[in-house]
């Protein structure tokens, strides 16, 4: 069984860690999870993003966040992605495929997938 | 919604917007029963919005942030024959007592009950979204219950946030061994 004793563990691990990780995380990850973003499937696409960023290596650099209705409720779940000095892009009709591919070449490689974002998909 | 822990997931997101610090989700299931009852702390509502919030097409500007949430629960519960009952208390004229209850009856064996599905996954979820705000969790099957309270995890923690990946799955795999020892 999980044990409070695994938890304390992971809190000794974690302390000095988090003192570093403050104010170094220059992107970010915006999931839409209203009633429209949940219907469409935004909670697996959530959990994606948060087992591939951990998978990837880039807790240091990306947080997984959460938002309200974003107002373009047909294009959901949408995923927000913001970096420092660049333009915010916007994925729509996200599932958890497409969150891992994201993951990979947008959130490591630096490269935008072009084809999930609204702008293709208008 | 496809699952009945996705209604749960926009339910207690509610709570968490009313600035609950503490919501409850308890889920008991007898037999053919399933009641789900959603209480939090939060700045509950007026009795103007109370009697409109699940309706809708009443979506004024002051009801917006509910929106159809409550109206899907309400055609699940009552699609198995069962119903939805609210009750708050607003936070002017209960400033110290304040908060909302929803409360939602399924009667499993009918033809239109919504599974509950991945439970575990929507707390999670509203762990990771919401890692400053506390979380009740009980869910009774018959004589047995899965019962979790961040309040416990934040003091073994001392300032570790709760959505650091390793604690979200060590929640998830805590969970996940309560309901296979009950379930057994």
């Amino acid at each position: 069984m999980k044990s409070l004793a695994e938890l304390q563990a992971i809190k000794e691990r974690m302390k000095d860690k988090v003192v570093l990780r403050e104010g170094t995380n220059a992107t970010r990850v915006v999931v839409g999870m209203a009633t429209c973003g949940i219907a469409a499937g935004a909670r697996p696409v959530l959990s994606t993003f948060v087992e591939e960023v951990n998978a990837l290596g880039l807790m240091e650099t990306v947080t997984v966040s959460q938002t309200g209705c974003i107002g373009l409720c047909q294009y959901e779940p949408i995923v927000e992605v913001f970096e420092a000095g660049k333009e915010k892009v916007t994925y729509v009709k996200v599932d958890a495929d497409k969150a891992k591919r994201i993951a990979n070449e947008h959130l490591k490689g630096g490269k935008v997938v072009v084809e999930y974002t609204i702008g293709a998909n208008q | 919604m496809k699952e009945l822990s996705l209604n749960i997931l926009d339910i207690t997101e509610n709570s968490v917007k009313a600035g609950a610090t503490l919501t409850e989700i308890n889920i008991f299931e007898a037999e053919n029963d399933l009641v789900l009852t959603i209480t939090d702390n939060g700045c509950g509502m007026t009795k103007e919005i109370l009697e409109s919030v699940t309706n809708p097409f009443t979506t004024t500007r002051t009801t917006r942030k509910v929106g159809l949430g409550l109206p899907l629960l309400k055609l699940a519960a009552e699609q198995t024959g069962g119903e939805v009952t609210i009750t708050s208390r607003h936070e002017s004229e209960f400033p110290e007592s304040h908060g909302t209850v929803v409360k939602a009856v399924f009667y499993k064996n009918h033809i239109d009950f919504t599974p509950l599905g991945d439970v575990v996954s929507t707390i999670t979820t509203l762990i990771q979204g919401h890692p400053e705000t506390d979380f009740l969790f009980i869910h009774t099957i018959g004589e047995n219950a899965v019962t979790f309270d961040t309040r416990d995890l934040r003091e073994t923690l001392e300032g570790i946030p709760l959505d650091t990946y390793e604690v979200i799955k060590w929640i998830e795999e805590y969970l996940k061994e309560q309901y296979s020892e009950i379930l057994k």
